[in-house]
């Protein structure tokens, strides 16, 4: 008895006395493999079949990694001869006029403003909502309907991005209008609430284009939070019932702080998808030549709907070698929050176990 | 922490819950309503969006010609036309697509479950399908346009789309194939050894059977996700207006390009196939899922 509570004690803080338990099975077998080592019947007998078969398999693993490694490396290779004849600087250069390959300035520091707000608007309003969800579907709602519930939130998923995008321009924004002019009259003395480039009323701004990413990234993290909050020990929340907590209280006191990295985790892939979302932004943001003013009533273009807004362009290999610039930046950012989110999420795996 | 027997037989002290204070309470409801609101919150874009679109998209739905004429020679102000040339140009893509994706996907999971189990190699092969499931899409298709178009000299075509959507569903299938085959039982492995039988025919004729239904199941769904891709389509295929049977030559629509490229056309024609494009594609998207979901439930005794 006092035993297993124990245990499960030690377990709660994720991530110290996780790291060290995982670390031993990963160093004796590194090249183990090579010669199947689970056949009990066979005695250093590798078939002519089994050869075949294992090198076509690790073939194709050895591939998916080539893939990556071939991602970058082309786009590198594309990219380096527009960014010599860029003229102007890369990094902090708002401009973007590529279609004389002869007189090319582009820069990316306006499409790292509008690609960075509109995700963060949106994180910052999915995630509340996402963790709300997925207490309410692992704690909350009566187990037959936590299935459905559960689908349908996931049926956000299925909808093409395209589709969000008409929504979003057409129907939502609209709608937003008055919220959106309101808070940029009561709100307009905090920077990021004052006036964009474009009329708050226009509804073509970052303010529409994260609500709907928000809206695309919520099966996301809502997803990877509900299956860490499902693992909580249920021990745990046992323990907690027992010593007479509130349902909120078992939440706070135990599946959040058991689920908390996860969720984070969760977060950060949702990031990933808002940072690389491109048909919806295209759709939803208008584009203007004026710079941005640093307010989420901006309007303008991500990196990866200037890439989209730019396809009609691409005739010769500087001009695509400029888009392919942009890509690299885009694919080096995505593959950087990606990692994050797989390392926070394998840590808080690790604490549990 | 034991002490004497009798001790437990009665309370230490007596139970202090017999009301829970007002804080409390209001705190304990107020969590749970804004739980409950959270999933409110999130079904009414959901809602919002399909309704939107049966309202605007039903009624190139109800005739004959949306199903099997193309845009072939409309103006943006005729009215009238199908989405026939886009469903094959949808089709036609995702197939080859999956074509190529799955039994490469299947591959790798089978790799990694069956032959890495620990392997730098494996770990590195799964860091990397994770990548690749982040990928954004736009530098899926702006790759295949360095690899295939810059360097090979192939011209834009439905094919480099189904390359660049390969890069997007094989992460998909690998994951898939990777759980299924965790779930298979080591039991029927080592029988299937036991009786003499190699690891590769075992791999074969033993494990993908057993764990089939769950990996078609999930090939499926990962075809609907690729379907309403549309961000490759812009830079790796020209749009058009006409039927394309041809994968390697020429511009080919598809839904999510018709969808796209009908946005530009203002007019009530132009609206009209763009809300019907819309439309089409998210029931062609349903009922994928609904065959996913089927089929799983027709198979799900064999992975029991």
């Amino acid at each position: 008895m006092t035993e297993s509570t124990n245990s499960e004690r030690r377990s709660a803080p994720p991530g110290e006395t996780g790291n060290t338990l995982v670390e031993p099975p990963e160093t004796p077998v590194p090249e183990e493999p090579v010669t199947p080592p689970s056949e009990p019947g066979e005695k250093k007998v590798v078939r002519l079949g089994d050869r075949v078969f294992q090198s076509v398999a690790t073939g194709s693993g050895i591939f998916v990694v080539a893939i990556i490694a071939a991602i970058g490396l082309f786009l590198l290779v594309r990219a380096i001869p527009a960014l010599h004849a860029n003229e102007a600087n890369f990094l902090l250069s708002g401009q973007w006029r590529t279609g004389d390959p002869e007189n090319m300035a582009f820069g990316i520091i306006d499409l790292a403003w509008i690609t960075v707000a509109s995700s963060l608007v949106a994180l910052i309003l999915a995630m509340p909502v996402a963790g709300g969800i997925a207490l309410f579907l692992t704690q909350y709602a009566p187990k037959v309907l936590a299935r459905p519930f559960a689908y349908v939130v996931d049926l956000l998923a299925a909808v093409p991005s395209v589709i969000y995008g008409l929504w979003g321009a057409l129907v939502l924004a609209p709608v937003l209008k008055p919220v959106a002019v309101r808070l940029n009259e009561t709100l307009g003395w905090i920077p990021i609430f004052a006036d964009g480039n474009v009329p708050a009323g226009s509804g073509s701004n970052v303010f529409t284009a994260g609500i709907v990413l928000a809206v695309m990234i919520l099966p996301i993290i809502t997803g990877v939070a509900r299956e860490v909050f499902a693992r909580t020990p249920a021990v745990q929340i046992e323990g907690a019932l027992a010593l007479g907590a509130t349902k909120w209280e078992v939440v706070r006191t135990t599946v959040w702080p058991f689920g908390r990295s996860g969720f984070v985790g969760g977060a950060m892939l949702g990031l990933g998808r808002a940072l690389g979302e491109t048909v919806a932004l295209t759709v939803i943001l208008s584009y203007t030549f004026e710079g941005p003013h640093y307010s989420i009533f901006d309007a303008g273009a991500t990196f990866a709907s200037r890439i989209a807004l730019g396809s009609a362009e691409f005739n010769n290999n500087l001009t695509v070698g400029a888009y392919i610039a942009a890509g690299l930046v885009l694919f080096i950012s995505t593959f950087a929050v990606n990692a994050i989110a797989r390392w926070i999420e394998s840590g808080s795996a690790r604490g549990k176990e | 922490m034991r002490t004497d027997t009798a001790d437990i037989e009665r309370p230490a002290s007596a139970p202090a819950f017999q009301h829970l204070g007002l804080g409390r309470r209001i705190k304990n409801h107020t969590a749970t309503v804004l739980f409950g609101l959270a999933f409110v919150v999130a079904v009414i874009p959901l809602l919002w969006v399909l309704f939107t679109l049966v309202r605007r998209g039903l009624a190139p739905m109800l005739s004959t010609e949306w199903w099997t004429h193309s845009f072939y020679g409309l103006l943006p102000n005729d009215p009238g036309g199908g989405i026939y040339h886009a469903l094959v140009g949808t089709l036609e893509q995702t197939l080859v697509c999956a074509v190529i994706a799955v039994p490469l996907g299947v591959t790798v999971g089978i790799f990694l479950i069956e032959y890495g189990r620990n392997s730098k190699l494996a770990r590195t092969t799964t860091f990397m399908v994770d990548i690749l499931s982040g990928l954004p899409s736009i530098v899926a298709g702006l790759f295949i346009y360095a690899l295939w178009i810059t360097t090979f000299g192939f011209d834009r075509s439905g094919f480099a789309v189904s390359l660049s959507l390969v890069l997007l569903m094989l992460p998909v299938v690998v994951r898939v194939t990777e759980t299924m085959l965790t779930i298979v039982p080591d039991e029927l492995r080592e029988a299937s050894y036991a009786l003499g039988v190699p690891k590769w025919k075992t791999i074969l004729k033993v494990v993908l059977p057993t764990s089939l239904s769950g990996i078609i199941t999930g090939i499926i769904l990962g075809l609907a996700r690729i379907m309403g891709e549309t961000a490759p389509l812009l830079i790796l295929v020209g749009y058009s207006r006409a039927i394309n049977f041809n994968l390697f030559d020429g511009p080919m629509a598809s839904l999510p390009l018709t969808v796209y490229t009908a946005r530009k056309t203002s007019t009530e024609a132009g609206e009209y196939r763009m809300w019907g494009a819309a439309l089409t594609l998210v029931l062609l998207i349903m009922l994928i899922n609904l065959l996913a979901t089927l089929l799983s439930k027709l198979f799900s005794v064999k992975t029991r």
